[in-house]
């Protein structure tokens, strides 16, 4: 274990060892409950909730192997881990949605005092006071807000109900209106919800699921004061993510999970967001980093002025959208969901038609009114932001998805007959290229992790040689090893001479390989920058519907 | 009473008894819809509710437990489609289909020895001194038990469904099975009784049919009318209180079309019997206009399999 990370943390070994010295690993405590470097404020403190030896196997994988987890009262406590690691089911183990095949859960809430507690289903676990806000919100969108927290909670959708949420919003500065129907709300307000629900339980265990993956970075410090507040107020949160730096900021300790075992637990204060990946991904350590790219070229996409109307009342319209993207260069474009993304790139890709009058340009060309195979045939490639149903037919094989986009600049027909040979070679190239885990080409694009499918859809269209590539949420929800490979391919396209546009929620994707930002605030977009010139608090602003920042060239 | 109002009262009653069964038939399966099933077998259902509530009665002479047999029957027919497809996860359509198929089968067979045999209909209930108002007392208060319970029905359900937690689970079921079964509820066993209800709504309007609208047994009698409560509950976009008027609209379209050729409007009849499909059509069209009605109403999780994986 230290050797490797002596290895890993390549520039100063000392220090690798020093921090292996202080963590304490599974090999050294073996079938006692990891005990983690304690602060001395709460050295004397005993765990709220204690999981000892926990196991759970699914048919061909062990998703847990004798994983320990210990939280303190009062602590914010991170789970870190890739996609796969265990950390999920670990969680749903805790909130009682999964029964382990081994171990036991100890509880220190009042009357329990350390003693096991069987948690049959999330009613047993609500009932001791814990309380989880889910990655995937589980909002039920046709019921209204007090509709959807009564259905958490044992209680009625009353009006004492709705005064409780008034409160504990105001209290914990959450707006939400209780009688706003759900699928009128923001992301963000989506979850507030989950996060008033389980207040109003008053909690002794909060669980978050990737809380922060959809907010504005405004919207996450927001989170990170109320989370704060909480833990001095004595409740215990376990704070899941892959944000390394959000982990070093708010999270007193950290358990760490690799391949379903515990790796080590950690203070993140004393590591850096380097030694915790290190940690996290074991050997395969990778991180995107800047590449350089020499000077942009000639520009390849250009609106001038688009306005796209709303179809519907709860779509966004386009306004008076001016951006060009020239050869090598990846712009950037930030916003939370529902500012017009989806329109955007349904506008772009040729989903949704622009009026004539509208100006798309492409390599010198107006597309506006063109077909998205006209659009893919001329170089422009897109991957939108949902990979399942919209990116990748689910219950099609991989080879039958490459086809898919592939055709128009691939030879995969032979005088209109599909010839499958060739769908498998570019399904075979495109696993090969990324190093997608899968069955091979024939295995079909559902049976893949969230994280492999998306490297599939990013490498297919990348393989196509695209001269304009516009990719929406790239990384969303991929764990980090896929996400940095994502990103340096992103980039490597660029530095070919390729126009990338990234659409993204993630500011420090953008803030990491764009070299000129704006972004889209309720079908508006701000004025471009430099990358190097902004920071992610100036985009924020930006993102938040400000179109041009005072001082900034 | 005036001959024109005394024509107007008759075809009124008429059209009551055609829209009876369409309410029961219509508002069991918005429940079992709300609760995210789909089940296309409302017309076997109904025609084995018809046959052995008719039989019950043909055997026992208990008009009541001749009811309930109808019930039950529908509800044992629901419950067949809620093992294949809740406990078995089957395809809801395929196994509704079959449902349907089915039930026409069983009922025919039941029925053989039925055909021809006389009953003389449910009896008549006046409410005292009501009844006795001119127009109005034979038009609303001199009708089968079976006419008021389903008045009484439909706001009940509109009130369980909107102002109860057992109605309110059921829509969140409805809505997402993965985020209620995240909460923690029981989306099989919400889904197993949202499905006998409709089973049992779906044979009493088959009892209405055989017991009261047209008290005899005839194979296949219920003739479509399975398929028009399906396309009233898309056409009520999943309201209680819009089934109620929808099922009087196509109860009285139906009527229409008899009444019709007896005036001597020379409409062909088919095309009649096409207005409650068409009607629907139009008013899908009409309703995707108001995306919010649709988004608030819908069951988002109808027709899913429920695989509780995780």
């Amino acid at each position: 274990m230290g050797q490797a990370l002596a290895v890993l943390v390549s520039n100063n070994p000392y220090r690798a060892f020093a921090l292996a010295s202080q963590r304490t690993t599974p090999d050294s405590s073996h079938n006692a409950p990891t005990m983690g470097h304690r602060s001395d404020t709460t050295q004397n403190t005993a765990p709220l909730v204690s999981m000892q030896g926990i196991t759970k196997a699914y048919p061909g994988v062990i998703a847990n192997d004798s994983v320990n987890l210990e939280l303190l009262p009062g602590e914010i406590h991170a789970l870190l881990g890739e996609n796969g690691a265990g950390k999920s089911t670990l969680v749903k183990i805790l909130y009682g949605l999964l029964q382990p095949d081994a171990g036991q859960i100890l509880w220190s809430g009042n009357q329990w005092d350390g003693s096991p507690i069987y948690l049959r289903n999330p009613a047993d676990a609500r009932s001791l006071g814990i309380a989880m806000v889910f990655q995937h919100f589980s909002l039920f969108e046709s019921l209204t807000v007090v509709e959807n927290i009564a259905l958490g909670m044992a209680v009625p959708a009353s009006d004492a109900l709705r005064r409780e949420i008034r409160d504990v919003s105001l209290r914990y500065g959450l707006p939400l209106e209780p009688d706003r129907d759900v699928y009128s709300l923001s992301v963000g307000a989506r979850q507030r919800i989950e996060i008033v629900r389980c207040l109003l339980q008053n909690p002794k265990l909060l669980i978050m699921d990737e809380p922060t993956s959809v907010l504005t970075p405004q919207e996450v410090q927001e989170l990170f004061v109320t989370l704060k507040r909480l833990a001095a107020e004595g409740v215990s949160i376990l704070y899941i993510s892959h944000k390394l730096d959000e982990i070093r900021q708010v999270c007193d300790r950290a358990t760490i999970l690799r391949g379903g075992k515990n790796v080590a637990t950690a203070i993140p204060e004393q590591e850096s967001a380097r030694s915790l990946a290190a940690l996290m991904m074991g050997e395969n350590v990778s991180t995107t980093t800047r590449t350089e790219r020499s000077e942009t070229g000639q520009p390849r996409l250009a609106l001038n002025k688009l306005n796209l109307p709303a179809k519907s009342r709860q779509a966004i319209s386009l306004q008076q959208l001016n951006l060009t993207v020239h050869a090598g260069e990846v712009v950037g474009i930030a916003g939370v969901a529902g500012n017009g993304q989806d329109e955007l790139i349904s506008v772009l890709a040729g989903e949704v038609k622009a009026s004539p009058n509208d100006m798309i340009w492409l390599k010198g060309e107006f597309v506006a009114q063109w077909s998205a195979a006209q659009r893919r045939r001329a170089g422009l490639c897109t991957v939108p932001e949902e990979r399942l149903g919209h990116a990748a037919v689910p219950s099609m094989s991989l080879a039958e998805n490459a086809l898919l986009t592939g055709f128009h600049r691939q030879a995969l027909r032979r005088a209109g007959i599909i010839t499958k040979r060739r769908c498998r070679q570019a399904a075979k190239a495109i696993i090969d290229a990324f190093s997608v885990q899968c069955d091979g080409p024939r295995s079909a694009a559902s049976s893949l992790s969230g994280g492999n499918l998306q490297k599939f859809v990013v490498g297919r269209e990348i393989l196509q040689a695209p001269d304009v590539l516009v990719i929406s949420q790239p990384t969303w929800g991929v764990d980090a090893g896929a996400a940095a490979d994502i990103r340096n391919a992103i980039q490597v396209l660029a530095a070919q001479g390729a126009a990338v546009l990234l659409i993204s929620q993630d500011l420090d994707e953008l803030m990491a390989i764009t070299d000129r930002i704006g972004a889209l605030c309720a079908g508006r977009l701000s004025e471009f920058y430099p990358t190097q010139s902004v920071d992610a608090q100036q985009v924020g602003l930006l993102m938040g519907g400000k179109t041009a920042l005072e001082g900034v060239a | 009473m005036n001959g024109e109002s005394s024509m107007f009262v008759l075809i009124a009653l008429t059209v009551i008894t055609a829209a009876t069964p369409l309410v029961f038939a219509a508002i069991g399966e918005l429940v079992t819809e709300r609760s995210g099933v789909l089940n296309l077998g409302v017309e076997g259902m109904m025609l084995t509710g018809a046959v052995f509530s008719f039989l019950c009665i043909h055997v026992t002479g208990n008009a009541f437990l001749s009811l309930l047999v109808g019930i039950f029957a529908g509800m044992v027919m629901a419950l067949l489609f809620g093992f294949l497809t809740l406990t078995l996860q089957a395809s809801q359509v395929a196994t509704g289909l079959a449902l349907t198929i089915f039930g026409t089968g069983v009922s025919a067979l039941v029925g053989q020895s039925l055909i021809g045999v006389a009953y003389e209909g449910l009896p008549k209930i006046a409410i005292p001194v009501l009844s006795e108002l001119p127009t109005v007392g034979p038009l609303l208060f001199q009708h089968d038990a079976l006419v008021y319970l389903s008045w009484l029905l439909v706001p009940a359900v509109a009130i369980f469904l909107k102002r109860t937690r057992p109605g309110l689970v059921l829509r969140s079921v409805g809505d997402s099975h993965d985020a209620a079964h995240a909460l923690g509820y029981r989306v099989v066993r919400v889904r197993y009784i949202a499905t006998l209800f409709g089973g049992g709504c779906s044979g009493l309007a088959g009892a209405y049919l055989s017991m009261a609208y047209a008290p005899m047994w005839v194979e296949n009698m219920s003739a479509g009318r399975g398929w028009i409560a399906l396309a009233l509950v898309v056409f009520a976009v999943w309201q209680p209180g819009w089934v109620l008027f929808g099922a009087y609209l196509f109860g009285g379209i139906t009527i229409l079309q008899l009444h019709g050729q007896g005036i001597g409007i020379n409409v062909p009849s088919q095309l009649m019997s096409m207005l409650p499909y068409l009607t629907t059509i139009v008013v899908l069209v009409l309703i995707s206009l108001d995306q919010g009605r649709v988004r608030r109403n819908a069951p988002a999780a109808i027709g899913q399999v429920f695989r509780p994986t995780t």
